[in-house]
């Protein structure tokens, strides 16, 4: 027990007096992880409209197979990342095996399905009221999918996210692709887990409340967001709509 | 695939008031619908100002344009009320000093200028309507299509709409075509009434022919006739037929011939109701029957008096004159009808 609380307040320090190894893999971890929520929004946003608005045969199929791979475990995207991205895969001159902008393509790899069934799901909680007044009111279909992607913009917010969140949370990818190696590819997941393993509490009980502290941060932007506590918060958050 | 609307044959004209009334399912929102282009047709032309509308998505764009629809459930787009009012204008690429001043100008016509810059979403029912129709508006429309436009909403926004609506067609001249489950409003507004019944156009006339002429038995009873006896033309004097319903004769204008089987419609408002035994004014009233009260059931102001002298038949009548002749069930009527009040159809069915 004491042992856990001195290694609290050991990590509080390490916190508060801005450890510089701390700071460092923090910084990386949330380099890592928006980088990649910002390349997976952009491609599930404009996939996930494309599933919305288009109908085809296997539609219904294909959402079931997206919501399936929400739960894939982060092990197995690295996995078949690392098969890929290894040297001798069909990947391997790109050489990203072991780099931070590897382990970007996995975390991206990883959050696409749960961005791009979020986005249909929002898309598909707007009122089919809401598009035929805008066809009605003379809007091409191109003026008709921006409108009603700017009417469903909170929830695609709060779907990136929550993307965001998972990609930061996640083991399996970051140390697969990343190798956690230390001054590199070392985030706060991959070096709470070695850390715990050699032993050393006060580093990992660091890493492991500023993991949390980002935790919760998204979760107030997710509530302000979803509650839409005032018009300006929202046009912050949504952009301002002209 | 389910045939929604069939046989479906119109015309209507530049400048009028065109309103369509069915009850609930009759295919009153499918109709409007394929005339506003959002939808097609499976079979049949829709011909606008001469263009047939069975064209490339660009020609309906275009056509579609110079349309404007208000849907029976107002859906506001999350943003402010002159945001939500600017968007028809926005899609044509007109400049932002022209969407201003045409804003505005809308959301004055309809009142709402006060609440210009409020989200629209936290109006009320009645307020939404009315943004529903300052963007339908704000596009100057040449055709005007209303869906159930006061359907959900209270009488004083339902007043405030269809004047709103008159307004409108007075000042812009605009076709306007509204659909309406509700009788006392097609007559409100409209200047030709079509009555839809299952998917077809059952009768299209002035609303005097469709109260007091309607086409047939489903009609009447929509447009609130609640007497339709049936009945065999014993003679005809030039027009004027005695008619036999139950075991008595009824006087009423049909060219029908002796022998034919006609149904007769009745509105409830053209029966006076006296007392059996009291005094009769001398009137023109040609048919006079004696029977009993076997229902009263209030009816607004008014009491719909139902009364048997061999058949069932229907009055109007004002709750202070029922009270004045004491009505009540059981009471021994005389119930006058004039020759003129009755509709003769001949009755195939």
């Amino acid at each position: 027990m004491s042992e856990i609380v001195s290694g609290f307040f050991q990590a509080v320090n390490l916190i508060v007096t801005l450890n510089p190894e701390v700071m460092q893999i923090a910084a990386l971890s949330l380099f890592i992880s928006l980088a990649a929520t910002v390349i997976a929004a952009t491609i599930a946003i404009p996939l996930g409209g494309l599933i919305h608005f288009h109908e085809f045969r296997g539609k219904r199929m294909l959402i079931v197979l997206i919501q399936t791979l929400y739960s894939v475990p982060t092990v197995v995207v690295g996995l078949v990342l690392y098969l890929l991205l290894s040297r001798s895969g069909p990947l391997g001159i790109f050489g990203l095996l072991f780099t931070p902008e590897g382990m970007i393509v996995g975390q991206t790899v990883l959050i696409i399905p749960i961005l791009t069934g979020l986005v249909i799901a929002s898309l598909g909680g707007i009122d089919r009221n809401i598009s035929d007044t805008l066809i009605s009111l003379g809007a091409t279909s191109f003026q008709t999918i921006v409108q009603i992607v700017k009417e469903a913009r909170l929830a695609i917010l709060s779907a990136v996210v929550l993307g965001f969140g998972r990609a930061i949370s996640e083991v399996g990818v970051a140390m697969m692709i990343g190798g956690n190696i230390r001054g590199a590819t070392r985030v706060l997941t991959t070096a709470i887990a070695l850390q715990t393993g050699i032993g050393d509490f006060p580093f990992s009980i660091a890493l492991g409340l500023i993991l949390l502290l980002i935790a919760l941060v998204v979760v107030i932007i997710m509530n302000l967001i979803t509650s839409g506590l005032s018009v300006e918060t929202q046009q912050v958050l949504g952009g301002p709509r002209t | 695939m389910k045939t929604i609307l069939e046989s479906i044959d119109l015309e209507i004209h530049k400048g009028e008031i065109f309103t369509f009334i069915g009850p609930s399912g009759s295919g009153k929102t499918s109709l409007l619908r394929l005339i506003d282009l959002l939808d097609m047709p499976t079979t049949g032309t829709i011909m606008f100002d001469g263009i047939d509308t069975a064209a490339p998505n660009a020609v309906r764009l275009s056509i579609r344009r110079r349309m404007a629809m208000v849907f029976q459930k107002p859906a506001v787009l999350n943003t402010t009320v002159a945001n939500n009012v600017a968007f028809g204008l926005k899609f044509r690429d007109i400049e932002k000093s022209e969407i201003d001043s045409r804003v505005h100008e809308a959301l004055d016509i309809v009142g709402l200028l006060h609440l210009a810059n409020r989200k629209a979403v936290t109006l009320s029912g009645g307020e939404m309507q009315r943004v529903a129709i300052a963007r339908a508006l704000v596009t100057r429309p040449e055709v005007l299509l209303l869906d159930e436009p006061t359907a959900n909403l209270d009488p004083v926004n339902t007043e405030l709409i269809e004047n709103l609506i008159r307004h409108i067609h007075q000042r812009f001249h605009t076709t306007i075509i509204l659909s309406t489950h509700d009788m006392i409003q097609g007559q409100r507004l409209a200047d030709r009434i079509g009555v839809i019944m299952n998917g077809r156009i059952a009768q299209i006339g002035s609303l005097h022919d469709i109260f007091y002429r309607p086409h047939g038995r489903d009609i009447a009873r929509f447009v609130g006739i609640d007497t339709i006896l049936k009945g065999v033309v014993a003679s005809n004097d030039g027009g004027l037929a005695n008619i036999a319903v139950s075991n008595v004769v009824l006087e009423a204008i049909t060219p029908c011939k002796p022998g034919t089987h006609v149904a007769l419609f009745i509105r409830p408002e053209e029966v006076t109701i006296a007392l059996r035994d009291g005094d009769h004014p001398k009137t023109s009233v040609r048919n006079k029957l004696a029977g009993t009260i076997t229902k009263m059931v209030p009816f607004g102001p008014f009491l719909r008096v139902t009364l048997d002298f061999g058949s069932p038949l229907t009055a109007l009548v004002t709750r202070r004159s029922a009270d004045e002749l004491s009505l009540a069930v059981g009471t021994n009527v005389i119930a006058g009808i004039k020759a003129t009040a009755i509709h003769v159809l001949a009755d195939n069915g």
